[in-house]
């Protein structure tokens, strides 16, 4: 059964905007079906709104539409290109409740658009749980206890039957948003309250608990001739109660006999059967009470998932590569495993290796939130590792994870007393440190003072795997005692997964002690290759991954290498964007030099396979770094390394690999100095004659607070070397200044020695981002983006907008200028981003960065420049006058304007949603110098207005087009609102406000209905105060810009039932004229859709 | 490591791998093979197939789910010797009786562990299975260890199947209403196969591999079945003649592995030994007579090379002969089915344990094949 002919072209929808729970895996799993179906001489149309994907760069599909996807945006898209089929099964929740939505809406039917890889049935079957529950039954299999509630009567008396605590699911959401367990009455009131709104049909299933239980989970395919494989099993090492995303996971399953596991095996074939995926992948979620072995059968995606990114990365074997195939019309049979190339892919990946997923939170950035994981996704980003054991893979998924205080560590006395007791009670509740308190009290274990089955009871991770902590312990222990480091001693720790500095700190050594012993003694890894089947067949994808075992298969090669480092988990700050530039590196340099990628974030386009000629699965540490380093050069010869694409991560190592000896490609790490350290920025400075912010470098607050005083507040205070504004803040007082130092400890994720900057703040100055390349002689700007929000918010969290809307020629010529003077200053050979703003006619630099930044994807699709490429070109050697003779880059560039350009707005996509205080609360949503945006969107359109208003659509469903308006400002910006909200109340809408707005409101001829504040309580006829009403649907659009300094609070309680609400909020002054612009241009009747090729094109 | 846990594995070409005693302590010789599966290392234990031979687990950790009483696949742990990288220090499972580690000290088996695993399975899978040795403690450390790997038995000409079967038949009754009468022949049955027949209402009389066709045909059974076992199936003559009986007498007869074996060669088609054989739980075999896929287990180091295109004559006058199954990762013949006579074998194991479920239809069609005897 071939490839089916009557299938020319597909419509692909991607996943929009990385947000948690539905983050870059989408974009591995899009770009590998966007590949597949154009190998097959398919047209592929591709929706995303997501520019800082790989799959939206225009070469992946043949009409890219970086539109924002809705049921109106995919009727256009089919209507203009007519596709004969959709595939909706790669983008996550977003594309499959799209794709229902058009389906649903009759556009399929009309426009004859058959639906591959999923039909509606099965979606339907698998989704709704009422459904699936029996088809579990039908499958001869158990499901938990419960009941399907529409309202929250039918939830308390279902809670009243399970006895509680009691699980809440609500049904269509994606990443386990609005679901939770209640223990009681009020818990029950609030998560299923939540889970009732975000159920798009108002639905949750309550069921009894299995906390505590074994959770494992399959990942499945199935063709058309109804053959089905097992890709891949998973084992959570946190037990049922923290969401999948959010537990350390391990691959293969563990724990359970050949019994046990096949008999899970036929309950997950039996389910993809009887739901009816019929070409295509799902997982299946499984918990086993762990006295008795009970199965039963949590829950099922029809489609591909964060696991099946997972599973892929972990066996080899492709998933959405391989569903791609199987929609178009073949069978497993007829599909090559990649891998060994000689066999097909209607196997059962083998792993002899043993695989550990460690998940990365960003708590931090929302001091307020609850930091107990529930059965809702809080993660940003994960890292995967491979060893040969387990040990080993976990102490290499703990480095990977990047973050101070989240590994293992044997500092201090063994827990004991009263101590070891809070460890205990502790460990009972998941959070994110739980894991390392489990380490600690294996330490009491270890000293003989706790059993591990005391351990067992409080956290009920297996005690396999408390074993094998334990293990690692005694092997740390051993290393501490040691008369000295042998090379045996050494090699059983390294197996053990213990790091250098891990052993430094237990020898009292500096790490770099470690690593010259440990080569000296020739304790050095090996590579192995994951190649799908334990070695039984020939693998010819070089797929490696470090271990201290005998053998290394690292194969010699002539052609000279060079080795790209990537990013590392998705975080808050460093996540898809840098993928983005590293990808690049690796395609455009493939066919000259051997690329070698070397990243250790599973969800990526970098760690695809297919990416680079090398992939190694390895944490971005210094020490895995140059054994990576070392093993190439073993293989052949190295041009050099790439650590300026892939965020602060790589290239906070630059200076020590180049002290190594390793030949850093670009920008140098001396250059990257110049612009790190602020006195040698300052002479940069200087010499070209550009105007900073006054600042000064402090080591330790008392020495901030005297530049601080120098300068005057307010000021801007941050660590050196952080990405993402981490621990940035706006200080307006010496008050404000002590407390931050007194929080300095908790601020910063390795480099805590790192000098605090302070800086003057700028008020009311408009702030641009700019992304230029330099090869030592010329440079070229590549992209000038205007924010919209002024400088003070994080850039990461600002909308932008490209081309700059309101600056001269004039000033772009000065911005060209001075970029250029920056550039040549520092040394930059490649990439560089620099930040300025615009205050009364004067352009300061706040930071300049030699590196690839954020907004380089962005830059790219807006203007059809490919500058990730350009970049390593550059970097690789290049010059821009080569770059421009072969038509990579154009004659003129960003400082020369063309009116005919569209106009394009990348928006921030915020997860506050996400997080909710301990009382259950959402945290505030007011934007500052932290970042805290976990994705973005673009808008992309002939005008600003239009622009906008796809951007606003995009990231959070839309501006309302008409309705009611509740308006409370800062009393600062109460004389600007007043012309954008009489334009809003000449637009239609009924203008809401708290008395002291309205009056203003109310001179400035503007009618209003005043509505009671939070603080006033409800009125003394039950009048509703403005959170009521918002809580109950009264208002379609909140202004509410926070007042200034200390009284922020003030407007947390609207911002926080507008955040739990849904409802559409502006925060900034500059947002609300925006906003407006982009309401009118929405009454003026829907947006058209364009594709980025004929957007080139025109 | 200490020189008291020392152990140390030989192979024939003179390689040695250095690693931990695992299990008994002392000295164990046979042919080195390896096994992908992830899981089931107490089935593949008790397999009477791994008789003689040395099992190279590649999953990395062994023993986590310890031993219990119910998943034995025979009476004792069969393999000559066990390599393995991560031994568990403790099991954990809800149906755990004991450690694998103390099972290996009882039942005798000699194993060497923290061995790079993966590099002695690209050593096998490129060089092809050999014989090896494992050697731990002084007395069998001591002398020329590659002198006595290399004047250990072959596998190609050993008959095996004597040494692992019954000495006494047994009978596994019908779960519910006894729907056939089944003889099956152990030639190194495992407990699942009966189990499975029994579960379709097959009443199940293992006997010796011994016992004369004519003592077989003398219960009158509606179906026969020769099992999976160790050994050379071109060493098996007496069975072949004993299998010639039976197809002459027109009984239905269903074959598993060297059964497969035995029935190709009754047929008249020859045996050959594979480089490293297919020994895993993940092997993709092609239904040809469905086209449908099954992921199935497998164990078994000789193959019946039987012609792949279209249906053959038998050389042996039983009429014509289809290769029904294949295996997809290298066109290996992995099940038979005669046109002329009611008789059917597969090479792998439907009856699984360790392994996926798929093929378990194949007993099905055996029971069907009987039922259509009867009408």
């Amino acid at each position: 059964m071939p490839k089916r002919d009557d299938i020319t072209s597909v419509l692909v929808i991607g996943s929009g905007p990385i947000v948690i729970g539905q983050a870059c895996e989408f974009d591995y799993s899009g770009t590998q079906a966007c590949r597949v179906l154009k190998s097959e001489g398919i047209r592929v149309i591709l929706i995303n709104s997501n520019p800082a994907t790989i799959m939206t760069d225009p070469e992946f599909a043949d009409a890219t539409y970086v539109e924002p996807i809705t049921t109106e945006v995919i009727e256009r898209v089919i209507a203009k290109e007519r596709p004969d089929a959709l595939l909706p099964t790669l983008g996550g929740q977003t594309a499959l409740n799209a794709a229902i939505a058009a389906a649903e809406a009759g556009i399929l039917d009309r426009y004859d658009v058959e639906l591959i890889g999923a039909n509606l049935e099965a979606i339907n079957l698998g989704e709704n749980r009422e459904l699936f529950k029996g088809v579990v039954e039908r499958c001869g299999a158990d499901s938990a206890r419960s009941h399907i509630c529409h309202t929250m009567e039918e939830c308390l008396a279902a809670a009243e039957d399970l006895q509680y605590p009691v699980v809440v699911r609500p049904s269509f959401t994606m990443g386990g948003l609005g679901s939770g367990f209640a223990y009681n009455e009020e818990d029950l009131r609030r998560i299923a309250g939540a889970g009732l709104h975000y159920s798009p049909t108002t639905e949750v299933l309550l069921e009894e608990s299995i906390l505590g239980w074994k959770e494992f989970e399959l990942e499945l395919m199935r063709d058309k001739a109804d053959n089905v494989v097992v890709v891949c099993s998973i084992e959570n090492v946190d037990p049922v109660g923290v969401h999948t995303g959010d537990s350390v996971t391990v691959a293969p399953a563990l724990t359970l006999t050949d019994r046990e596991y096949q008999r899970m095996r036929d309950v997950g074939i039996a389910i993809i059967r009887e739901v009816g995926v019929d070409t295509g992948g799902c997982n299946v979620q499984f918990a086993i009470e762990p006295d008795t072995g009970r199965l039963i059968v949590i829950e099922m995606n029809p489609r591909v998932s964060r696991s099946s990114a997972l599973a892929s990365k972990a066996t080899g074997f492709p998933i959405a590569k391989i569903a791609a195939r199987l929609a178009i019309g073949y069978t497993l049979d007829e599909i090559p495993n990649d891998i060994t190339g000689s066999t097909p892919a209607s196997f059962e990946p083998t792993l002899d290796y043993i695989v550990v997923k460690v998940p990365r939170f960003a708590f931090e950035k929302f001091p307020a939130a609850d930091p107990v994981l529930t059965t809702t996704m809080k993660s940003v980003g994960e890292a995967m590792s491979l060893g040969r054991s387990f040990t080993e893979a976990l102490g290499k998924a703990l480095r990977s994870i990047d973050k101070k205080g989240m590994n293992l560590h044997w500092d201090g006395p063994v827990p004991a007393g009263e101590q070891l007791e809070e460890l205990l009670a502790e460990i009972a509740v998941p959070t994110e440190k739980r894991f390392i308190q489990v380490q600690q009290c294996l330490r009491a274990v270890e000293a003989g003072t706790l059993t591990l089955e005391a351990v067992f009871d409080a956290c009920k991770i297996d005690p396999w795997f408390l074993d094998q902590i334990l293990l690692m312990n005694e092997v740390a222990t051993k290393v501490k005692d040691a008369a000295t480091l042998d090379a045996d001693l050494l090699r059983e720790a390294k197996g053990h997964g213990l790091s250098d500095q891990q052993i430094a700190d237990l020898r009292g050594l500096k790490v770099n002690e470690v690593y010259q012993i440990r080569k000296a003694l020739g304790v050095t890894p090996v590579y192995k290759t994951v190649d799908t089947c334990a070695a039984e067949f020939e693998a010819r994808t070089p797929y490696h991954y470090s271990s201290y075992d005998a053998e290394t298969e690292i194969m010699p090669r002539d052609r000279e290498a060079v080795i790209i480092l990537g990013s590392g988990p998705n975080r808050i700050g460093q996540g898809i964007e840098f993928d983005y530039s590293c990808v690049h590196a690796a395609l455009t340099l493939k066919d000259r030099y051997e690329t070698v990628m070397v990243n250790c974030n599973p969800e990526t386009v970098s760690t695809d396979y297919d990416t680079a000629n090398r992939l190694y699965f390895e944490p971005l540490t210094f020490e895995d770094v140059m054994a990576v380093y070392e093993a190439e050069l073993a293989a052949g010869p190295v041009k050099g390394m790439f650590v300026q694409l892939g965020g602060q991560t790589p290239l906070s190592l630059a200076q020590r690999l180049e002290d190594a000896g390793v030949p850093i490609l670009g920008t140098s790490p001396e250059a990257i100095d110049n612009a790190e350290d602020r006195a040698a920025f300052g002479r940069v400075l200087d010499a070209a004659k550009l105007p900073a912010p006054a600042y000064g470098t402090a080591h330790g607050i008392d020495q901030a607070i005297e530049i601080a005083e120098g300068i005057g507040y307010p000021v801007l205070v941050r660590p050196s070397y952080v990405l993402g504004g981490r621990g940035m803040e706006i200080v307006y007082d010496r008050a404000q200044l002590e407390d931050y130092g007194t929080r300095m400890d908790s601020i910063g994720d390795h480099a805590t020695d790192a000098p605090l900057l302070v800086d003057r703040f700028l008020d009311d100055a408009i702030e641009i981002d700019v992304d230029a390349l330099f090869d030592g002689e010329e440079m070229f700007l590549g992209g000038v983006m205007e924010h919209i929000e002024e400088a003070g918010i994080h850039s990461g969290d600002s909308a932008c907008v490209l081309p700059p809307f309101s600056l001269s020629q004039a000033e772009l010529d000065r911005i060209r200028t001075s970029t250029e003077a920056l550039a040549r200053g520092i040394g930059v050979r490649g990439l560089m981003n620099v930040q300025y703003a615009l205050v009364s006619d004067v352009l300061y630099v706040l930071e300049a960065n030699p590196r690839a930044s954020r907004t380089v994807p962005f830059v790219a699709k807006a203007t059809g420049i490919p500058l990730a490429k350009a970049a390593s070109e550059v970097m690789a050697g290049a010059t821009i006058a080569e770059l421009k003779a072969s038509g990579m880059l154009p004659e003129h560039d960003a400082a020369t304007t063309d009116m005919s350009q569209r106009i394009a707005v990348k928006e921030a996509v915020l997860p506050f949603k996400r997080f909710r205080t301990h009382e259950g609360i959402a945290v505030d949503s007011v934007l500052g110098p932290e970042m805290r945006s976990t994705g973005e969107v673009m808008g992309f359109d002939d005008t600003f207005p239009l622009a906008f208003a796809k951007s606003q659509t995009a990231a959070f469903g839309g501006l309302p087009t008409g309705g009611k308006v509740f308006v409370s400002t800062a009393d600062r910006d109460k004389r600007s609102i007043t012309f954008p909200i009489a334009r809003l109340r000449q637009l239609g809408f009924e203008i809401l406000a708290t008395a002291g707005t309205a009056q203003v409101l109310q001179r400035m001829g503007i009618p209003s209905t005043v509505v009671r504040k939070h603080s006033e309580g409800k009125g003394p006829n039950g009048e509703p105060t403005i959170v009521d009403v918002i809580h109950e649907g009264g208002v379609d659009l909140i202004i509410n810009t926070p007042s200034g300094q200390g009284a922020r609070a003030d407007g947390y309680e609207i911002r926080a039932a507008a955040t739990a609400a849904d409802i559409a909020i502006v925060t900034t002054t500059q947002q609300l004229s925006a906003a407006v612009l982009a309401i009118e241009a929405l009454q003026a009747g829907p947006f058209d859709v364009l594709s980025l090729q004929d957007a080139a094109r025109a | 490591m200490t020189a008291a846990n020392r152990a140390v594995l030989v192979l024939e070409d003179g390689q040695t791998f250095e690693g931990r005693a695992y299990g008994a302590v002392g000295e164990t010789l046979g042919e080195i093979v390896f096994n992908t599966g992830m899981t089931g290392y107490q089935e593949t234990l008790t397999d009477p197939s791994y008789h003689k031979q040395i099992v190279v687990m590649t999953a990395p950790h062994i023993g986590n789910t310890g031993v219990n009483d119910e998943d034995d696949e025979s009476r004792r742990y069969w393999v000559a010797g066990y390599v393995v990288r991560d031994p568990a220090r403790r099991p954990s499972n809800w149906r755990a009786q004991r450690s694998l580690d103390e099972d290996l000290v009882a039942q005798g088996v000699v194993g060497i562990s923290g061995i790079d695993t993966r590099q002695l399975t690209r050593v096998l899978r490129t060089a092809g299975v050999m014989r090896a040795g494992i050697f731990s403690g002084d007395d069998a450390l001591a002398g020329d260890l590659l002198a006595r790997v290399r004047g250990a038995a072959q596998m190609k000409g050993a008959h095996l199947a004597d040494e692992v079967s019954v000495a006494e038949p047994y009978v596994v009754e019908p779960v519910g209403e006894q729907v056939a009468h089944v003889v099956a022949v152990d030639l190194g049955i495992k407990a699942m196969t009966p189990q499975q027949m029994a579960q379709r209402g097959m009443r199940v009389t293992v006997v010796p591999s011994s016992t004369p066709a004519a003592e077989i045909l003398a219960m009158n059974p509606d179906g026969v079945f020769f099992s999976n076992g160790p050994g050379d199936p071109g060493a098996a003559d007496a069975t072949v003649a004993q299998l010639r009986e039976i197809l002459d007498a027109k009984v239905p007869f269903f074959g598993i592995c060297f059964g497969n074996q035995i029935l190709g060669r009754a047929l008249g088609y020859g045996t050959y030994k594979l480089a490293f054989g297919h020994r895993g739980i993940n092997q993709p075999v092609m239904d040809r007579t469905t086209n449908k896929v099954e992921v199935t287990a497998h164990n078994h180091g000789f193959a019946v090379d039987a012609p792949l295109d279209g249906e053959s004559d038998s050389p042996n006058g039983y009429g014509k002969v289809l290769v029904s199954h294949v295996c997809l990762n290298d066109d290996v013949v992995e099940g038979l089915e005669c046109r002329d006579i009611p008789a059917f074998s597969v090479q792998y194991h439907p009856e699984a344990a360790a392994g996926p479920h798929d093929a378990s239809y194949l007993f099905d069609r055996f029971l069907d094949l009987m039922k259509g005897q009867h009408a």
